[in-house]
């Protein structure tokens, strides 16, 4: 049986500074290792469609032809596995969270990547 | 004979987390019955499985519940790993281990905090809270996600912990004990809180076997069964007591969960002195063909992951059978004989976890 149990956190609580922190006009914790968002770099994309794949909420989009990768922020549900599956590593993840939105859209990025020349010494074998 | 009326108790209720619906029938005052109905958050997690390869549906089985997430996966990987005989490197064994531990001290520190608000003690929520956020930056620090940790995988883990970090963390739990101390007395002493919760929901040692109670809500009954004596993981190779208490009241319950705040912290300890070095994970080829029923030991119970794979990339049958749901029989068995005024305190007092019972 124990009355005022409570009384050592409490003074604690009093004297000390909020734990909370007013995200968004604070920034948020963050870790080296957080998960943010995605993003992609377009001069390393190869096209190899490994990351629409595998994503688990078929969040991503890629158009060969007009050379656009899409991700839709909406669906997608930060569980790194495009950024563990990629070949070039042009996929990487930021640790800053994406900022809320009112409307559903989808973010597009260029894929600027030009696959280099083949090297002209094989075709002098050949002949 | 009094007239007896029902009152609806949620699926909206202030003190429920998750959207559960009871419909109470009561005399006077006193509670006769409850019917219980669930099916407010349905999801299709099962369905699921049919259209994501085996490999992925790791993130969706982790998905299944916000508190408990990491061992849903665990369990999930280790049921793909039995069937396809894939032997874990020992090291991915005990991270597996020390996160699905932080994840009781997590889903602990969530419930006593839920359960202190069940009762109107808010100062106490908020200081069971304000203790979990710190497991949960350990959370962030390693796996890079605070509630979804998304660091297992099949054949191992996605994620090391270099040793120095782990001696880190060490040192870290030792400040959280302390504060966990000070936190547990208030729930075990104090008066108020011993008011509202001893001889309140009483659930007898016969019924909680016969109605299958498990976890923390048999345990406070006096049956002493835990999953993790049975071995999976790292667990034995590790010392894991078993807490009971015989009361079978909120009160025996909240003490077995404060107690095992302290076989987690133990245990945890225990598989950073004994974390041998090595590699973290083994390359998964083929695919799974056959069936396992993988059972683990979550924060709430026994969880059970039934799969079946036919030889393909897509598995035939996922089953997820979450502690909540067996112990719904037990709830309304409580529930019948109590006051009106103390039935959030004993539907807190298992823990309810809706997401999960729904899948």
């Amino acid at each position: 049986m124990g009355f005022f149990e409570m009384t050592k956190t409490a003074l604690k609580t009093v004297l000390s500074r909020p734990v909370t922190i007013l995200y968004p006009y604070q920034p948020a914790k963050k870790t080296s290792l957080t998960r943010g968002h995605v993003v992609q770099d377009g001069s390393k994309c190869i096209s190899c469609s490994i990351c629409v794949k595998k994503c688990p909420s078929q969040a991503i989009l890629l158009n060969k032809e007009a050379k656009t990768w899409q991700i839709d922020r909406f669906r997608c549900v930060v569980c790194n596995s495009c950024v563990d599956t990629c070949p070039t590593r042009c996929l990487s993840m930021d640790t800053q969270y994406t900022a809320p939105a009112s409307v559903q859209g989808v973010e597009v990025f260029t894929i600027t990547y030009v696959k280099p020349p083949k090297p002209e010494k094989k075709e002098e074998t050949k002949e | 004979m009094t007239k007896q009326i029902i009152v609806p108790f949620g699926p909206q209720h202030p003190v429920l987390p998750e959207p559960i619906h009871l419909d109470l029938v009561l005399e006077d005052e006193r509670v006769v019955d409850a019917i219980p109905s669930i099916g407010y958050i349905h999801r299709g997690f099962e369905k699921l499985v049919e259209k994501r390869e085996f490999t992925e549906y790791v993130y969706i089985a982790e998905r299944t519940c916000g508190i408990c997430s990491f061992i849903h996966g665990a369990t999930y990987c280790q049921g793909i790993e039995q069937i396809m005989n894939i032997e874990v490197p020992e090291r991915a064994d005990y991270l597996r281990t020390i996160w699905s531990e932080y994840s009781r001290l997590h889903s602990h520190l969530l419930w006593l905090g839920c359960f202190a608000d069940s009762f109107g003690f808010e100062n106490l929520f908020m200081a069971a809270w304000r203790i979990r956020e710190r497991i949960l930056d350990v959370f962030e620090q390693t796996t890079g996600g605070r509630v979804i940790q998304g660091s297992c995988k099949i054949g191992g883990v996605r994620r090391d912990i270099a040793n120095d970090k782990l001696t880190g963390m060490s040192r870290d739990l030792d400040s959280i004990q302390k504060e966990i101390e000070e936190l547990t007395t208030v729930f075990l002493n104090d008066d108020t809180v011993r008011h509202r919760t001893r001889n309140i929901g009483v659930l007898s040692r016969d019924d909680a076997y016969h109605l299958g109670a498990v976890g923390p809500t048999a345990r406070g009954s006096g049956v002493a069964i835990d999953l993790r004596k049975t071995g999976y993981g790292a667990y034995d190779r590790l010392n894991v007591p078993v807490i009971t208490d015989s009361c079978g009241d909120c009160y025996s319950r909240c003490y077995v969960r404060c107690k095992e705040l302290f076989t987690s912290i133990d245990l945890i300890q225990q598989a950073i002195t004994e974390i041998p070095d090595g590699p973290i994970d083994v390359k998964v080829t083929g695919s799974p063909n056959g069936e396992y029923f993988m059972r683990a030991e979550q924060p709430r119970g026994e969880l059970v992951h039934y799969l079946k794979g036919n030889g393909t990339k897509f598995l035939v049958r996922s089953r997820i059978r979450t502690p909540t749901l067996t112990n719904i029989p037990p709830l309304v068995k409580m529930l019948q004989g109590c006051e009106l005024a103390d039935v959030p305190v004993i539907v807190l007092s298992i823990d309810p976890c809706i997401s999960c019972t729904e899948r």
